[in-house]
């Protein structure tokens, strides 16, 4: 059934000590792609991946690498297939980095692990492949955390996998380095047709590389899909029982929750510039109503996440009945405009906007903000 | 290009160090050797050393062959395998401290070994070389299961290092408490060995020891690979394809049987175990196995020579026992590694 499958979970059952935490799992990965688990902390995303490379031992099921059981493979010849990136602190004392690198060659080296100048090559390349090149000689353990995941990464290069599992590498890694690791996880799916599986806790980046995506909560699996079918506001709100606060599926970020109450200023937005306002009076603490905003335009996404009433209108609507909202402004009493200059399309807002100078109650964001703080 | 010309030069730098390193543990047991040979009660000239080792008919080959040969063969057999067994235990561990001495291994062996040997000579059946190694490994493997179960429980080195002592302490208390019970006749020579001593020894149980030691030697440099990848963990190890299950129960074996070796004939010798593969670490700046096991057989052989030399000629005509000569060394050696692993923080 799974034959396309590289690796397979066929109803397996995970948990320690004969406890099961989760049952009947049914995952898989082919080569040339990348499995994400994603699920809130605790939900058993390393318990799943522990099981899948041979840690710990299956309550039930079967793992399939290859086509073979991988429960009847010897360790020697599964390390020929499947490298691991996991979380383990490495020990390693009086190492430097290619050797740990160099660990990644044992599977093919003789009985007294002697590396032979081609071992050495790869060694080299993939080292290389990560830009580590130029702290290879430095001892392992006097190298930050972000360079040891990549340190780590070039082992699992240079094992040759065809699969490679990661716990969490991105963990400890700055927003640059994250990018590059994933990159090289991109270029090794691609390139080698390495089937990859990992888990991650950054949405944005498990939304952008996943091919498909295994979502772990509440000690089962809650669903297998591709991005576009998982990340979606309301049921990422929901696996990870989002409450206070939103998730935002099209740019994979996070908002916190809007400040409720009856709104003490309108905000004027569009074409983006009204988001940094909007963090700024979310961070003061001060309730806001924002428009008047189509749904197509930058602001939207975080006005709905942010204000305490949006006023929004159809995308590429020509124009739109204002008088309520001008009402409601009028009502609230303080407007704020973000909008440097109004364009011809935009009439509906140069109305508001004419409407609040009209009745001076057009107000300065530094004076608003530095109101809100005292 | 120029990347490629230092690593060759860190390369060759290595190198250099290993062959170094070597020459110098070679230089040393030569020289000690000699030493352990001239130096005695009755002192030989370097003529009469020669002689003696070569010309059965010599004057000097009493002394040269059974009284010095027959004590400085063994030290460097169980002094090399001490080390060595020290240094798999901290491989099995992960912990640069622990040693057959420390973990009450080396006592649990001696507790077995004397009421054994108690047993057999009150009856009055002579022990056999044989004899003292199983009765000596079966104490061995029954501290290390205590150990074991230990470690399980506690995850601080230094707790279970504590524990270690505390099992050797409780077996050193009954040995004391049997031997009490022995002849009259059985307590001088068991009150000896109980201390440490290389002196008792006859030819035929440094025939056993070579052909325990040695092929143990051998497994444990052919085991140097996985060896290697257990250093990084286990969860890399089994990744790199070893297997796990077996390769913890082949290194529990094999330090045992290095360990009770020792203990068999030459009694408990206290922080050669810790102290050895640490020198041997800083010497050679690494911690690859396919250098440390050679070399921590070497060190150790060196080491337990210089700590017999002093031992027979420090205080002559008495003789200290080894233990003591050892401890003194060793054991500053272990407070040191202690007060560097304080400074790096503890797990």
């Amino acid at each position: 059934m799974n034959g396309t499958y590289y690796i397979s979970a066929e109803q397996m059952t995970v948990g320690y000590d004969g406890k099961p935490l989760i049952e009947n799992i049914d995952i898989g990965v082919r080569r040339g792609e990348i499995l994400t688990l994603i699920g809130p902390n605790g939900s058993g995303k390393s318990t799943i991946l522990k099981s899948m490379i041979k840690q710990l031992r299956l309550i039930a099921g079967t793992v399939v690498l290859d086509g073979r059981d991988m429960a009847g493979l010897r360790e020697r010849d599964i390390a020929k297939k499947l490298a691991i990136v996991m979380t383990e602190r490495i020990k390693a004392e009086l190492l430097t980095c290619w050797d740990i690198a160099a660990t990644g060659r044992y599977p093919y080296t003789g009985r007294l692990g002697l590396l032979s100048k081609e071992d050495r090559e790869i060694v080299d390349a993939a080292l290389e492949t990560v830009h580590a090149t130029d702290f290879a000689d430095r001892p392992f353990s006097a190298i930050s955390d972000g360079q040891r995941q990549r340190i780590l990464l070039a082992r699992a290069i240079a094992q040759q996998p065809e699969i490679i599992v990661l716990d969490e590498p991105t963990s400890f890694l700055d927003v640059k380095h994250k990018l590059e690791l994933l990159d090289i996880l991109k270029r090794m799916v691609r390139e080698n047709n390495v089937a990859v599986i990992v888990s991650l806790h950054e949405l944005d980046l498990a939304e952008k590389i996943s091919d498909r995506v295994v979502c772990v909560a509440n000690n089962r699996i809650d669903r297998c899909d591709t991005p576009e079918n998982i990340f979606t506001d309301e049921y990422i709100a929901a696996l990870y029982g989002i409450e206070r606060g939103s998730f935002n599926a099209l740019f994979g970020s996070v908002e916190l929750p809007a400040v409720s109450g009856e709104p003490q200023v309108f905000v004027i937005g569009g074409g983006g510039s009204g988001v940094p306002v909007y963090r700024a009076l979310q961070r003061a603490g001060i309730p806001f109503a924002a428009g008047i905003l189509p749904e197509s335009d930058l602001d939207y996404p975080t006005a709905k996440a942010l204000a305490a009433e949006l006023y929004g209108i159809p995308a590429f609507a020509a124009a739109a009945e204002t008088e309520n909202v001008r009402n409601r402004m009028t009502e609230i009493g303080r407007v704020l405009s973000t909008v440097p200059a109004f364009g011809e399309t935009n009439a509906v807002n140069k109305e508001l906007y004419d409407a609040a100078k009209a009745a001076g109650i057009l107000v300065d964001a530094d004076a608003l903000l530095g109101e809100g703080e005292a | 290009m120029q990347n490629g010309n230092t690593e060759r030069n860190t390369e060759n730098q290595r190198y250099g160090r290993l062959a170094l390193g070597f020459v110098l543990l070679s230089v040393a047991l030569i020289g000690l050797v000699f030493l352990n040979i001239v130096a005695g009660s009755t002192s030989l000239s370097i003529r009469e050393v020669f002689d003696g080792l070569t010309n059965a008919q010599s004057p000097h080959r009493v002394i040269v062959m059974d009284v010095r040969m027959v004590r400085i063969l063994p030290a460097i057999l169980l002094g090399g395998a001490l080390a060595l067994s020290g240094f798999l235990l901290q491989t099995f561990f992960a912990n640069p401290i622990a040693g057959p001495f420390i973990l009450g291994i080396s006592s649990g062996a001696k507790l077995v070994l004397s009421v054994t040997m108690i047993g057999f000579l009150s009856r009055g059946i002579a022990v056999g070389s044989v004899t003292l190694i199983v009765a000596s490994f079966v104490g061995a493997m029954l501290s290390m299961g205590f150990v074991l179960a230990i470690s399980y429980k506690v995850k601080r080195m230094s707790m279970l290092i504590i524990c270690g002592v505390m099992i050797g302490y409780i077996c050193s208390a009954i040995t004391e408490f049997v031997i009490r019970f022995a002849d009259d006749s059985n307590i001088v020579k068991l009150h000896d060995w109980a201390m440490g001593s290389f002196a008792s020894i006859k030819w035929d149980n440094v025939i056993v020891i070579a052909a325990v030691v040695l092929p143990a030697l051998v497994v444990t440099f052919l085991m140097s690979k996985p060896i290697g990848a257990y250093q990084l963990g286990e969860v890399y190890a089994q990744n790199m394809g070893v297997n796990i299950r077996a390769f913890r129960i082949a290194l529990i074996l094999l330090s045992g049987v290095l360990s009770a070796c020792v203990t068999a004939f030459a009694g408990p010798i206290s922080f050669v175990g810790v102290a050895v593969p640490h020198l041997m670490r800083r010497l050679f700046k690494t911690a690859k196995p396919i250098v440390m096991i050679p070399a921590c057989f070497l060190g150790g052989a060196v080491f337990c020579l210089l700590c017999d030399l002093i031992a027979r000629t420090a205080f002559a005509p008495n003789e200290l026992s080894i233990s003591s000569v050892t401890a003194v060394f060793g054991a500053p050696i272990v407070i040191l590694v202690m007060l560097r692993r304080q400074k790096e923080g503890e797990r």
